[in-house]
Parts: structure tokens; C-alpha cells; sequence
């Protein structure tokens, strides 16, 4: 044991691994990426900023269930319903997140029956006052219109495993 | 009694009960959608099939077949029958599947979602897939008026709607058509349902195809909270669940209670829900320089203080239909303590006399006593209007019994079959006579009921007499010869939740005080200074000349309008307040949200007037003050009992002389769905008033 030891001192063998491991790392890919121009790789189910979502032709997928408002364990999502007035389809009057109050469980688009509210890719929303994290029904609209493209894509590849 | 088996265990039953109640009797649970315990049995949903062991060897639909249907055993086994097996499994199964077939997949935008029988009994009975892939057949929607909204494909026509609306709202408005696929509910010709029950086939239907169209799509049965009530639309105090969600009140519902409203609510008590939210009093107003001016509680309190301590005695109080007993001691009270006892609760010259027993103003039978009825006589009533309940209690009396039916007064539309004598007193006295056949039909009944109308009771324009007259003749017809000895057939159907308690509370004239009609003439006349309106909006506003008139009530009504000075208070859902209905049945209503902005509770509005004033009324809280009234009034302390009127006292109050001619019997309530300030604030109330008066038409 103790020969070891001093065969292993006098050859300086950790010394070599590590300057070898080292050597690997300097010359092998990078894991650091220079994050706000580059970013890494997304789950599909990633659970990010909320969305929700038209059908393809424009018209609202929210149907005022309020599902997601009684599964939301956080209590964020506040709902007003009432028939729209041009056509008296059940909408919401009203669809607030608290996103302060969201803890991205990701219950809500579990529960939606028409995959309307969404937690999409984007996990870049970081404001400056808590006010903008109040979101609102215009704004999570807003959302959808923007990541739609996203949503559909993740939406897709993980439908094979739902 | 029948002696049967279930699931093994035995029980003993009545001749008469179905293979469905002895399961309930033996606490076994049997699904079931076109079976309801008050209307005629259908057996069409076939939900309720269960296993037979003496009868069919086929499932068999408990609600439809008697337990003397069962035969005993070879050797006088009982019969038995299983709710468990797994051929009970299997047909509830089956019959799921069926049903769902054409049962669109659409909860998350039922508004029954959450409340639905069959997505209960689905989730509890049925199984997970369809083997249905096929197209579901689509049902064009119907128009049914401004209360109902149907959705078609979702009827799974269990005919219960059918039913209720014949059976007993007694109109055959709905009905089904066509066969197999092709059956449809329909009110055959797009017309609104003119019953004024007819929100009850809302909670009836045990799936989302009739549903409320003032609720649509408004809230979730599940972020709901329920307070239990009591109803004060009319003075027949219908139990009533009022769900709220935050400070609104989203709907309300009836509650089952066997002695009044068994389990149905007139459309009035129903849909007034959207009157609480709009013309509301929410901040004190004084009048300044002929306007209508918002106030500080402390202004508006020192305002009217002032008025009353420069009025002495001069002070009036009437108070209006839907006052609670608590505010009208309260203001009683106040009134006493500067010497005044010009307090009323009647309507304009009502014969109800401050001097009669309490028996003389009660509907004395009980609501439920009109099913022990044998004949029945209507005076000056139209209780489909005034008291819709009761109506269907009599209707309800009626079909089982057929028993003989006469009305005196407005010939209406009644939904059964009544005799009609005539119009006015004349032919009372020609009754009172012996004259005519029903005349000796009352005098044979052992429980004839004879029903007083406030309009019968109330005659403005001929004075007090009229009214006094027409209670003692009636009391008269209610106590002929053969009438049972505990039988008290006098009944006077009040059309205002405020009128018993009041008069309970000696809410009328006294220590020389005068009735309101004489208080609104003297206040006229500028004999009286300051007249305190407790939610009094029924009465002639333009007749009180120059009094300083406070209004303490919640909505902007006649009342507001006339007032020198508004004190917002709270409605019946805001509110923990007594009332007293016409039987004579304490209730209390119980407080489901807050009055809004600086609205407060009535008897805390007159208690801190009465600081104000410098006299302080002696309690402090609600439930002093209920101490207090429960020292001075023990009855109203006994909360949901009624303590009966002497039959002896209604026999004394026939003897008195007639000295009445002729007077005109009209029934009070002109227009049903406008008859308090708060129907008169719903817009919902306004669209079916519309529709009743034949001012609009179906609008889809």
C-alpha cells in the first residue's frame, strides 16, 4: 500500500490525470453557453410563461370552464364568464394569472379540455414591477398569438406519449 | 305491509311503496333520472333496473313496479330484490352507454357541469368508452321565454319537465314529441311557459337541456358559497339557498321544506337575484335646495334628528313589504320614545283591526293543513299572483281529492277548476246567507278553508269597514256547524312578508296614533312633520305634502324619489331578519353577502338615529335587540313554528254586525312580477312582466 503510494507520489500521476483532464475539457465542446444570444435546449414539456390559444381561423379556444381556476392549487387564476355578445357562446369576461402566485404545476393546461391555456417555451419574462406579472386576458392572448408556432410544435411531439 | 328482501336483508314495507322506495327504506342507493318523488311515475329512463327473485326474470324498473308486483317464494319466502348483482351492474351499464349516445360531450360548457345527475351517475354507474361511432343526432334548440334556456341535444327525456309543468304548475305547455330519435321536448309552439313556477323545471332536469338564462354561463356550482334563507318576495316564506360568490349574489334556489314550499320557488323568488345588484341606495342622500344630494352618514343622521326633535310627537311610521320584525321593533321603539304611535304595517284603510286576536290575520289552516281541506272558498284572492305556492298547494289538494272549489272575486286563471260565485260582497253576504249551492257545500264540509285576500280585506277607497265586514263573514263561513272541533278554516293570505310580523309586533296604530292612510292625509295636511318610510314604497307619494320624509330602505324606488333624506339599508340577503309568514311561522333570513358600499343593516340605522335623537334605544346589538323582542313576544322566539290562532276567536269574529253594501273585490297584486322594489330593480323581472302583458313576443 504504502509502496504504491510512493510509486504513484514520485511519478506524479494525479498530476498528469489532471492536467490530461483538463486538456479534454479545454479542447472538447464548451457546455457554457453565452446565454441572452445563445440558449440551451427546451423540453417540449417545458412549463414556462402562460398562453392562450386561437384556433386556426382566430376564434378563442378559452371556453370559460373555469377548470383550470378550480384545479389551480395556487389560486391564481381568477375567471368572469358570461355569453359573448355578438353570438352568446360562453366566453370568459375576465381571465387574470397571478403569475406571482403561479407555481408552474402545470395543472392548468392538464385541465383544459380544449388546450387552451397553455405554459409554453418562454421562460424569459422577468419584469420590472410586480404589476406586469398580473396577467391579464389580453396579455395571455397576446402570448399565444406570439408563441403559437412554439406550442403547436411542442404540443405535437408530445402527443404521442399523452 | 309488505315484507320483501333487499340485497338479502329484509324489510318490512307499506302496501303501496315501489321496488324503489323499499330500497330506500332498506338504505340501498338506486340511480335514477325520470323518477322524482312528486310527479307521476314515467319509468322511461330505465336507470333504476334492478334483479327480481319472484317477478320477471329480466331486469326490472324499480321506480315502476309495486312491491305487491313480487310473488313469495314456493315455500312463502319472501320476495327479494338485489341492487348489487352483477345483472344490475351490466343493465346500469348498458343503460348508461344509451343514454350517452346521443348525449353531447359538451360539460365544460353545461352550466349544469358539476351539478348534472348524469355526469354523477355516470362517472358512479357507467363505463369508461363508448362503442358508438356513429353521428350523434342534433336537436334544434326551442324557445321557452326569457327564464329558460334549453340546449336539446343534451335531453335525455325523462319527460320530468313534462310532467311538472301539467302535473303541477297546471299548464300544458311542454310536451313530447315524436318517437324513438326523433323525440324532442317542446313547448310546441315557441311560445314562453306562462307558469309562474316554471324556473322549477331548471332544477328538475337532471341534465344541462333546460338551464337558467339569467345564470348562463355565470358561475360554477363549485365556487359557490350557499347560505340557507328564507324567501320574502310573498308572504308564504319559501325556504331558499342563496349561493354567492364574493359580495354578488349569483343565484338563488329552493330548499325543501315539507310545510311550506315542499320543493319548489315561484320564478319571482327565483330570478329577483339580478334586482339585489342594480338601483341601489349605497351612500346616506340629503335633500339640499330640492335635489337629491350624497351625504355623510353623519350628515344625513344629524339631519334627521333634527327634523324629529323639532317634530315632537309628529312623527310617523309605516313600513313597507319586505321590513323585517327586527327593524319595525326597532323603529317602534324609537317612535315610543318621543311619544308618538303612529306606526303602520297595513296596507292603505285594511280591515284588519289593531283590536283583533291574532287568529283574525293568519292563514290559520296552515299551508300544509289545505291538503286536510274538503272545501275551499277564495275570497278577493288570486293566489297564483299573490302567493304562488300556496296555489300550487291547492292545485296539488285538488288532483287528489277533487274537491269543491269557489271563488269570489277576480275570475282568473287559477290552474284548476273552481266554481265562480261573483265579484264582489254582495254575493259574500248572498253566501253567508245560505243562499246559492255552494253555500250548503260549506255548510257540510267538516274543513271547509276560506281564503281572504288582502284585496278583499284592503278597500282604499271605501274605508276600513268593508275590510272589517268581509273578515267577519268569512270567519263566518269558516265555522259552520259541522266543522271538526280542531279545525280553523279561517285563512288570510297576506301577499307582503312584512305584514305578520308587523302586526305580531303591534307594528299599528296605538296610543293615539293613526293608520297609514290617515298618517300620508295628515302628513297632507301638515299636521305631521316627519314620516319615516321603512322601505314603504307601495303607497301614494304624492299625497304626503310637505313632511320631512326619511326613507330607510335599499333600493331607488317610489319611496327614494319622495324622501327628504335616504338612509341605505340592507336587503333580505344581507341581513339577519325575522319574518313572519301568513301562516304564522317564524323565520329568520340569514345573511349571504355584505350591503354594499355604505349601506347598513336597518335596525342599526334606527338605533344610531335614535342616538341621534338623544334617546338611545336600550341595545347595543342584534342579538340584544332580539332578547329584547323575545322578552316582549315570546312566540317569535320559537324560529320555524307557528303558534296557532283560537278557533273560538275566528267563531267570535263572525258575530259581528255587517253594516257593508257592496264592495269590489280586486286582488292587490296587479302585476306578479313587479310587485316589490327589488323585482321592480330586476331586469330580468321586467322582461317577463313585459311577456305577460303581451308587450313583447318571443324575441328568437
Amino acid at each position: 500500500m504504502r509502496a504504491g503510494q510512493l510509486i504513484n507520489k514520485l511519478l506524479l500521476t494525479e498530476f498528469v490525470t489532471a492536467f490530461f483532464l483538463a486538456m479534454r475539457y479545454f479542447f472538447g465542446a464548451k457546455p457554457t453557453i453565452n446565454y441572452p444570444f445563445e440558449k440551451g435546449a427546451v423540453s417540449p414539456r417545458f412549463r414556462g410563461e402562460h398562453a392562450l390559444r386561437r384556433y386556426p381561423n382566430g376564434e378563442e379556444r378559452c371556453i370559460a370552464c373555469k377548470l383550470c381556476e378550480a384545479i389551480c392549487p395556487a389560486q391564481a387564476i381568477t375567471i368572469e364568464a358570461g355569453p359573448r355578445q355578438n353570438d352568446g357562446t360562453r366566453r370568459t369576461v375576465r381571465y387574470d394569472i397571478d403569475m406571482v402566485k403561479c407555481i408552474y404545476c402545470g395543472f392548468c393546461q392538464e385541465a383544459c379540455p380544449v388546450d387552451a391555456i397553455v405554459e409554453g417555451p418562454n421562460f424569459e419574462f422577468a419584469t420590472e414591477t410586480r404589476e406586469e406579472l398580473y396577467f391579464s386576458k389580453e396579455k395571455l392572448l397576446a402570448n399565444g398569438d406570439r408563441w403559437e408556432r412554439e406550442i403547436a410544435a411542442n404540443l405535437a411531439a408530445d402527443a404521442p406519449y399523452r | 305491509m309488505a315484507n320483501l328482501k333487499v340485497d338479502g336483508q329484509l324489510i318490512e314495507v307499506p302496501d303501496h311503496y315501489t321496488l324503489m322506495q323499499a330500497a330506500e327504506a332498506a338504505g340501498a342507493e338506486i340511480p335514477r333520472f325520470c323518477y322524482h318523488e312528486r310527479l307521476s311515475v314515467a319509468g322511461n329512463c330505465r336507470m333504476c333496473l334492478v334483479e327480481v327473485k319472484g317477478g320477471p326474470p329480466k331486469p326490472q324498473a324499480s321506480c315502476a313496479m309495486s312491491v305487491k308486483d313480487l310473488r313469495p317464494g314456493p315455500n312463502g319466502e319472501p320476495p327479494e330484490m338485489f341492487t348489487n348483482t352483477p345483472m344490475v351492474k351490466k343493465a346500469r351499464e348498458g343503460v348508461m352507454e344509451f343514454l350517452l349516445i346521443n348525449h353531447p360531450l359538451d360539460c365544460p360548457i353545461c352550466d349544469q357541469g358539476g351539478e348534472c345527475d348524469l355526469q354523477d351517475q355516470a362517472m358512479a354507474y357507467g363505463v369508461s368508452g363508448s362503442r358508438f361511432a356513429e353521428n350523434k343526432r342534433a336537436v334544434e334548440d326551442k324557445y321557452m321565454g326569457p327564464l329558460i334556456k334549453t340546449v336539446m341535444n343534451r335531453c335525455i327525456h325523462c319527460t320530468r319537465c313534462v310532467r311538472f309543468t301539467t302535473e303541477v304548475a297546471g299548464i300544458s305547455e311542454l310536451g313530447l314529441l315524436g318517437r324513438g330519435e326523433d323525440a324532442e321536448i317542446t313547448p310546441y309552439l315557441e311560445r314562453a311557459l306562462t307558469s309562474e313556477l316554471q324556473g322549477n323545471v331548471i332544477d328538475l332536469c337532471p341534465v344541462g337541456a333546460l338551464t337558467s338564462k339569467p345564470y348562463a354561463f355565470n358561475a360554477r356550482p363549485w365556487e359557490l358559497t350557499k347560505t340557507e334563507s328564507i324567501d320574502v318576495m310573498d308572504a308564504v316564506g319559501s325556504a331558499i339557498r342563496v349561493d354567492s360568490r364574493g359580495r354578488e349574489v349569483m343565484r338563488i334556489l329552493p330548499r325543501i321544506n315539507e310545510a311550506i314550499n315542499e320543493e319548489w320557488i315561484s320564478d319571482k323568488t327565483r330570478f329577483i337575484w339580478d334586482g339585489l345588484k342594480s338601483q341601489r341606495l349605497d351612500r346616506p342622500y340629503v335633500r339640499k335646495s330640492g335635489k337629491l344630494q350624497a351625504a355623510t352618514w353623519e350628515e344625513a343622521l344629524a339631519a334627521v334628528s333634527t327634523k324629529v326633535k323639532k317634530a315632537g310627537n309628529k312623527v310617523g311610521a309605516i313600513a313597507g313589504d319586505l321590513a323585517a320584525v327586527e327593524e319595525m321593533y326597532a323603529l317602534k321603539g324609537l317612535l315610543a320614545s318621543i311619544g308618538s304611535g303612529m306606526t303602520d304595517v297595513r296596507p292603505a284603510m285594511s280591515g284588519i283591526d289593531p283590536s283583533m286576536p291574532r287568529s283574525a290575520y293568519l292563514f290559520n289552516p296552515t299551508i300544509a293543513g289545505i291538503e286536510q281541506a274538503d272545501a275551499i272558498l277564495i275570497i278577493g284572492a288570486n293566489p297564483r299572483k299573490e302567493a304562488s305556492l300556496i296555489n300550487a298547494r291547492i292545485r296539488k289538494t285538488w288532483r287528489a281529492t277533487n274537491l269543491p272549489i269557489a271563488v269570489i272575486g277576480e275570475q282568473a286563471d287559477l290552474t284548476y277548476a273552481y266554481e265562480y260565485l261573483g265579484s264582489g260582497f254582495e254575493t259574500l253576504t248572498d253566501l253567508a246567507d245560505g243562499k246559492g249551492a255552494f253555500a250548503e257545500t260549506l255548510k257540510n264540509a267538516k274543513r271547509p278553508l276560506v281564503i281572504v285576500g288582502e284585496g278583499a280585506v284592503s278597500h282604499a277607497e271605501l274605508g276600513k269597514q268593508a275590510g272589517r265586514d268581509t273578515i267577519a263573514l268569512a270567519a263566518k263561513l269558516a265555522t259552520g256547524a259541522n266543522v271538526e272541533g280542531d279545525w280553523n278554516g279561517f285563512a288570510l293570505l297576506h301577499n307582503a312578508a312584512s305584514r305578520v310580523g308587523g302586526l305580531d309586533i303591534g307594528f299599528v296604530p296605538h296610543d293615539g296614533g293613526v293608520c297609514s292612510a290617515d298618517q300620508i292625509a295628515l302628513a297632507g295636511k301638515g299636521e305631521l312633520d316627519v314620516l319615516f318610510l321603512l322601505g314603504a314604497d307601495e303607497y301614494d307619494m304624492s299625497a304626503m305634502g310637505k313632511a320631512f320624509v326619511v326613507y330607510i330602505g335599499s333600493h331607488g324606488d317610489k319611496g327614494a324619489h319622495r324622501a327628504d333624506v335616504i338612509l341605505p339599508a340592507a336587503t333580505y340577503t344581507e341581513k339577519s331578519g325575522t319574518y313572519v309568514n301568513t301562516e304564522g311561522r317564524v323565520q329568520v333570513t340569514t345573511r349571504a353577502v355584505f350591503p354594499p358600499g355604505d349601506a347598513r343593516e336597518d335596525w342599526a340605522i334606527i338605533r344610531a338615529l335614535s342616538g341621534a335623537i338623544g334617546k338611545p334605544l336600550p341595545y347595543n346589538s342584534l342579538a340584544q335587540l332580539r332578547a329584547s323582542l323575545y322578552a316582549e313576544f315570546p312566540h317569535l322566539a320559537h324560529i320555524d313554528e307557528i303558534t296557532p290562532g283560537s278557533a273560538a276567536e275566528v267563531a267570535k269574529l263572525g258575530k259581528a254586525a255587517i253594516k257593508t253594501k257592496s264592495a269590489p273585490f280586486v286582488s292587490p297584486v296587479t302585476d306578479f312580477y313587479l310587485s316589490n322594489p327589488i323585482a321592480r330593480a330586476s331586469a330580468t323581472m321586467a322582461e317577463c312582466a313585459q311577456m305577460a302583458a303581451g308587450l313583447r313576443q318571443a324575441a328568437e
